[in-house]
């Protein structure tokens, strides 16, 4: 089964956020990374970047196939993770911890109430699971 | 409709596989994960479900003119127990099919090997040329439903095969076939693959599949033999530059535009596609299939991906991976004779933006050889 923290917030798109005063940590979750398999390339927006929630921010790809990375909330983006664009692995192997992709600051931190928690994003893998 | 699967879906799940539908099959894309299938494949060894792909069964009196007919290569020089690569051709030189022609050890029948995708295509267009000369005494048979398929593959391939194999197999060269029996199951166990390791592909009765599969897991665990999916079987056949149809072959690609003109033999007579394939020798092919890596960051080139040089559309990308031998980007494509040459750049356009490629020597990955005296077996 795949890894979800409690006390992060989680997106449809397998995106999950820490939040840290103004600041959201974004990442992809390790159900995404799993289906992903071996990743192998990282395209994340430079800081400076304004993002709304919802918009493609960026690119994952694995040998398997390429996926969008979807901005969780609206906001800057303050900082992007240089070590994981250099080792992308990093998003396999720890993909809550290490594999942190950027960091935004939020414009409109009530978006985090439109996101799940982790026992509704747990009910939602589950009922994924079940139609795929 | 829903998917066919192979005789080893309930060991896949068991052994915890990933599926994607692929030619009407389901079948395991991964299971550990695609790179550390493949990095077994090249230092230890793989064991390949090929229960999707076809067998057509040729026999009679006239099974050979009716190859020669239908195939670019010469199947007059196929000796028993041997195997050929070779192609069914359109007669404008496109490719119906890329195949692996067995002569059978006791010179029975041909067993001709086809891609799972294009099976019923290839036995309805054999059926259809046979009608073209009644005068033929030759039986073409589907046996796919019949016929078990496994592939084990990698360096220690033969140090675990031989432990359930009668006979020899360091006797067995590339490209011989031989009838023994594998694990007490009569077997053609064929020196082929489709990986660019050293490595062996299995026909057996259907029934025996997961007796094999089981018992082959089994025995060669200690050495490190891993269950691979289709994932790796692609990243591994796309470093040793081995064609996929659909992506390097089509009706719309001639064998001598995707660089396999060692497959058409011209000093045979008379086969289907000749006279354009002649034409497009005297004439210099359009197209060109050629080796690249991307020398700048930007993602993998994939199927599809358009090539250009300065700005200008000159091809297209067959197959693109990340490659795992490697740790580079690598693909290969279709462009325009003219601007092909080791050691010149172009771009591929990924999500919309130009990354500059260098074209290299091809095959991507040659496995070592051994030395004299060090054998695969030791």
């Amino acid at each position: 089964m795949a890894d979800v923290r409690d006390g992060l917030r989680y997106t449809r798109t397998h995106e999950w956020v820490r939040v840290e005063g103004d600041i959201a940590v974004v990442g992809v979750t390790d159900f995404a990374q799993a289906e992903l398999g071996d990743i192998t390339y990282l395209e994340l927006p430079e800081p400076g970047t304004t993002v709304k929630q919802g918009d493609s921010m960026g690119v994952i790809e694995s040998v398997k196939a390429a996926s969008d990375i979807y901005a969780p909330v609206s906001g800057e983006v303050v900082e992007a993770n240089k070590a994981v664009v250099d080792t992308p692995e990093l998003v396999n192997k720890s993909p809550y911890d290490d594999a942190w992709l950027v960091k935004i600051r939020m414009s409109t931190p009530d978006e985090l109430n439109q996101l799940m928690d982790a026992e509704e994003y747990r009910k939602y893998l589950a009922e994924t699971a079940a139609t795929a | 409709m829903a998917p066919k699967v192979t005789p080893l879906i309930e060991q896949h799940r068991a052994l915890g596989a990933r599926f994607i539908e692929f030619a009407g099959w389901l079948m395991p894309v991964q299971y550990e994960g695609i790179v550390a299938e493949h990095l077994a494949v090249r230092s230890r060894a793989g064991l390949f479900d090929l229960g999707h792909m076809g067998q057509l069964a040729v026999r009679g009196r006239d099974a050979l003119p009716f190859l020669q007919f239908v195939t670019p290569n010469d199947v007059g020089s196929l000796k028993p127990g041997r195997a050929q690569y070779s192609m069914l051709l359109y007669p404008n030189g496109g490719v119906v099919d890329d195949i692996m022609i067995y002569l059978r050890p006791d010179r029975e029948e041909y067993l001709v090997v086809v891609n799972a995708a294009n099976t019923d295509k290839d036995f309805q267009w054999l059926l259809e040329r046979r009608a073209d000369h009644p005068e033929w005494v030759v039986e073409v048979e589907d046996i796919s439903a019949t016929t078990g398929m496994l592939a084990i593959q990698g360096p220690l391939a033969e140090r675990i095969l031989q432990r359930v194999t009668e006979g020899d197999l360091s006797t067995v060269r590339p490209f011989d076939a031989v009838q023994t029996k594998v694990a007490g199951v009569p077997a053609l166990v064929a020196r082929t693959g489709y990986t660019g390791e050293d490595g062996f592909e299995l026909y057996f009765p259907i029934e025996a599949t997961v007796r094999l599969w089981d018992r082959l897991l089994e025995i060669g665990r200690a050495d490190g033999l891993v269950p691979v999916g289709l994932g790796a079987r692609d990243t591994l056949r796309l470093e040793a530059c081995l064609p996929l149809y659909g992506n390097e072959l089509s009706p719309e690609i001639t064998p001598l535009e995707a660089q396999l003109g060692w497959v058409v033999k011209l000093h045979k007579g008379a086969f289907i596609g000749r006279e354009a394939l002649e034409r497009q020798l005297q004439e210099g092919v359009p197209r060109k299939l050629v080796g690249f890596e991307l020398v700048e960051r930007g993602g993998i080139p994939r199927h599809g991906y358009e090539v250009q040089l300065a700005g200008r559309r000159i091809g297209t990308v067959t197959s693109g991976t990340s490659s795992p031998s490697l740790g580079k980007a690598i693909g290969l494509a279709l462009i325009e004779s003219s601007a092909a040459g080791i050691g010149r750049e172009f771009d591929v356009v990924i999500r919309g933006k130009p990354v500059r490629a260098l074209q290299v020597k091809t095959p991507f990955y040659r496995r070592p050889r051994q030395r004299i005296g060090e054998g695969v077996g030791s």
